[in-house]
C-alpha cells in the first residue's frame, strides 16, 4: 500500500497547503461527493483574469483532502479559463499514484468544486458533468 | 472457532464449495467479508445454472415443445423451494422479483397507493436501507400521507415509546421495517411491532434481505403481510428476488408491471389479469436466475440455516473480541453480539474509511466503506461513512486475524 499512500500524499493530507477560508472570495463553492462522504469548500480571489488566492476546507478521505491541497499549488496564478479547462488527468498525474474509479471521484472532487466556484464567480464554462444537481424530491 | 455451535459447521470445508477462494488478490489469498453486500456463489450454483443453459434453455409458460416444458417446470421448481425455504402458506404467494429494492416498490406503488390517502400515516424506521426508506417517501408524496420515523438510540437499538403518538396521528396503514440493519446488523424488535402494527391494523413489510440468507425465516410465526429479500446475497445470482406477500392482499391489488406473462387475455378494449403469483411478472422472468436460486437454498438447506445462524454468531463474537484489541478502533451499533446479526461496523480514530478500506484491500480484505445506502441512520449516529466487515457461513476466524492484522497496518500508514 506504500505505492498508494506515498509520503507526498501523506504529507499534503497531514500538512495541507492553502488551507482556510478568505475574507472576500470571488468564487466560492462546496462540493461533496455523496458515496463517501467527501466535503471540500473553496474559496477563490480573482485577480485581473486571474487566481490571486486560493483557500480549502473539508473533510474526507486522504486522496480527497491530498488532491484538493496539489490542486490549490497547481493553480495559484493561472488564468480562470485555463483553470476551468483543467482536465481531470493533471490531478491525477499530480497524485502520481494508481487510482480505481472510485477513488478517481475522490480524487477530482476538489478541481469539480474550483469549476463550480468559478462557473458561479466569473462565469467560466461549466460542462454539465461538473454541475451541481439539484434534482431533490421533498415530500410532506 | 470461540464456542461450539449447535451443528458444527465448518467453514473451511465450505469455502472449498466456492471456487473465488481460489483466487489471489495482491498475491494474498482472499479474505471476503462483504457478505451483507452480494455473498460469494458455490460450485454448485453456478453448475446448476449452466446446466440449465446448456440443456433446458427456453422461455417459460409459453412452449409446448420439450425444452419449454422442462424450463418453465425448472422455475416454478423454484418457485416452491422459495415457499419451503420461508414456510409460505402458498407458492402463490411467491413473487421473482430483479431484487429487494424492487420487491419492496412493487408493494408501495401498488398496495401503498391503493390503501394510503391523506390523514393515513406510514411508519418506517431511521435504520432502513435507502430500499425500505425511499419507495415510502414517494409514496407518501404521492397519496398525501404521513411518513413517521420510529428513532434508534445512540448503539442503533430501534425505539418504540413514539408508537403511541403516533397511533394518534392518523390511520396507521404501512409499517415498512428491516429484519436486521445492514449497516449495524442489529435486529430491531420486529415481534414488538407486529403486534402493535396489528392492532393498528397496519400492514407488515419487512425488508429481510439481510436475514433470509443466514437464518431460519418463517414468514408465518413472524406474523407480517409482505417479506422482500434478494437472491444474490442468499448464494444465488443478481437479477432475481422474492417477493412474499399474503394471497388474500395480493389478490385483490392491481398489477405493478404490465405486459406479457401477467395477463390472460388482451384484446384491444380490455385486458385480464393472470392469477397469482404471475399477475405480478410481466415479462419474461429470470428464469436462468431462478434455478440458481434453487440450487442455492437446497446449498443453505443442506448445511442447515440454524448452523449458519450460530457461525455468524460465533465469528461476530470473535470478531468483536478482536477489534477490541485495536487502538483507537471504536465500534458504530451494539458492541455486543447479542440480538444482532454478522455485521460490523466501525470507525477508527480519525482516518476515513475508504482510506481504511484501500489499505485492507493492499492485504486482500474486502470490507465496505461507506454510508451503506443508510444516510439518514449514518447521519443520526453521527458518522459520514464506516467501514463494515460482514460475516457469512464460509467466514473463518483466520479471516477475522487477517482484517486485525490489516487495521495494525492502516494505523502505521496514517500515522495514528
Amino acid at each position: 500500500m506504500d505505492d498508494l499512500y506515498r509520503e507526498n500524499l501523506m504529507d499534503h493530507y497531514r500538512h495541507p497547503r492553502n488551507h482556510g477560508t478568505l475574507e472576500h472570495p470571488d468564487c466560492e463553492a462546496e462540493g461533496k461527493n455523496p458515496l463517501c462522504g467527501d466535503e471540500v469548500e473553496l474559496d477563490v480571489e480573482v485577480v485581473d483574469g486571474r487566481i490571486n488566492a486560493i483557500r480549502f476546507t473539508g473533510n474526507g478521505c486522504a486522496v480527497s483532502q491530498a488532491a484538493t491541497s496539489m490542486l490549490t499549488d497547481l493553480v495559484q496564478g493561472l488564468p480562470v479559463a485555463e483553470a476551468a479547462a483543467l482536465p481531470s488527468q493533471a490531478i491525477i498525474d499530480e497524485l502520481g499514484i494508481p487510482l480505481s474509479a472510485m477513488r478517481v471521484k475522490c480524487a477530482v472532487l476538489g478541481l469539480g468544486t474550483l469549476k463550480v466556484a468559478l462557473h458561479r464567480g466569473v462565469g467560466t464554462p461549466l460542462p454539465p458533468e461538473w454541475g451541481a444537481d439539484d434534482d431533490e424530491m421533498v415530500w410532506g | 472457532m470461540t464456542g461450539a455451535t449447535p451443528q458444527e459447521l465448518d467453514p473451511t470445508r465450505i469455502r472449498a464449495d466456492f471456487p473465488i477462494f481460489a483466487r489471489q488478490v495482491h498475491g494474498q489469498d482472499l479474505v471476503y467479508l462483504d457478505s451483507a453486500s452480494t455473498s460469494q456463489k458455490p460450485q454448485a450454483m453456478l453448475d446448476a445454472m449452466v446446466g440449465f443453459y446448456s440443456t433446458s434453455n427456453a422461455n417459460v409458460h409459453r412452449g409446448v415443445y420439450t425444452l419449454g416444458v422442462e424450463s418453465t417446470d425448472a422455475y416454478e421448481a423454484a418457485r416452491d423451494a422459495v415457499a419451503r425455504l420461508i414456510n409460505a402458506p402458498s407458492r402463490r404467494e411467491v413473487v421473482f422479483t430483479r431484487n429487494t429494492t424492487e420487491a419492496l416498490n412493487l408493494v408501495a406503488k401498488t398496495v401503498g397507493v391503493e390503501r394510503c390517502g391523506p390523514g393515513d400515516v406510514i411508519v418506517s424506521t431511521v435504520l432502513e436501507h435507502h430500499a425500505n426508506l425511499v419507495p415510502w417517501q414517494v409514496l407518501a408524496q404521492a397519496t398525501g400521507a404521513t411518513l413517521r420515523f420510529l428513532d434508534v438510540d445512540d448503539e442503533g437499538r430501534l425505539q418504540l415509546d413514539e408508537l403511541d403518538a403516533i397511533a394518534r396521528e392518523g390511520n396507521v396503514r404501512i409499517v415498512a421495517v428491516t429484519h436486521q440493519s445492514n449497516t449495524l446488523g442489529v435486529r430491531p424488535p420486529v415481534e414488538e411491532l407486529v403486534r402493535w402494527a396489528r392492532a393498528q391494523g397496519a400492514l407488515v413489510v419487512l425488508d429481510a434481505a439481510q436475514t433470509v440468507p443466514n437464518r431460519p425465516v418463517d414468514v408465518q410465526a413472524l406474523d407480517v403481510d409482505f417479506l422482500a429479500f434478494s437472491g444474490h446475497k442468499t448464494l444465488a445470482p443478481t437479477g432475481i428476488g422474492v417477493l412474499w406477500g399474503r394471497e388474500a392482499i395480493l389478490a385483490e391489488t392491481q398489477p405493478f408491471l404490465t405486459g406479457g406473462e401477467m395477463i390472460r387475455s388482451v384484446a384491444l378494449d380490455r385486458t385480464s389479469w393472470n392469477t397469482l403469483p404471475w399477475k405480478f411478472e410481466a415479462g419474461t422472468p429470470a428464469f436462468a436466475e431462478a434455478v440458481g436460486l434453487h440450487a442455492a437454498i437446497d446449498y443453505l438447506e443442506a448445511v442447515g440455516l440454524d448452523a449458519i445462524d450460530a457461525h455468524e454468531h460465533a465469528i461476530t463474537e470473535y470478531a468483536l473480541g478482536r477489534l477490541d484489541e485495536v487502538t483507537g478502533l471504536r465500534i458504530v451499533g451494539p458492541p455486543d453480539a447479542a440480538a444482532r446479526g454478522g455485521v460490523v461496523s466501525f470507525v477508527l480514530d480519525d482516518v476515513h474509511p475508504h482510506d481504511i478500506a484501500e489499505i485492507l484491500d493492499r492485504h486482500a480484505v474486502c470490507v465496505r466503506a461507506g454510508h451503506h445506502c443508510t444516510q439518514p441512520l449514518m447521519q443520526r449516529l453521527g458518522h459520514a461513512a464506516t467501514v463494515r466487515a460482514s460475516f457469512y457461513l464460509y467466514t473463518t476466524t483466520a479471516e477475522i486475524d487477517r482484517l486485525i492484522d490489516g487495521l495494525h497496518d492502516v494505523r502505521r500508514v496514517m500515522g495514528v
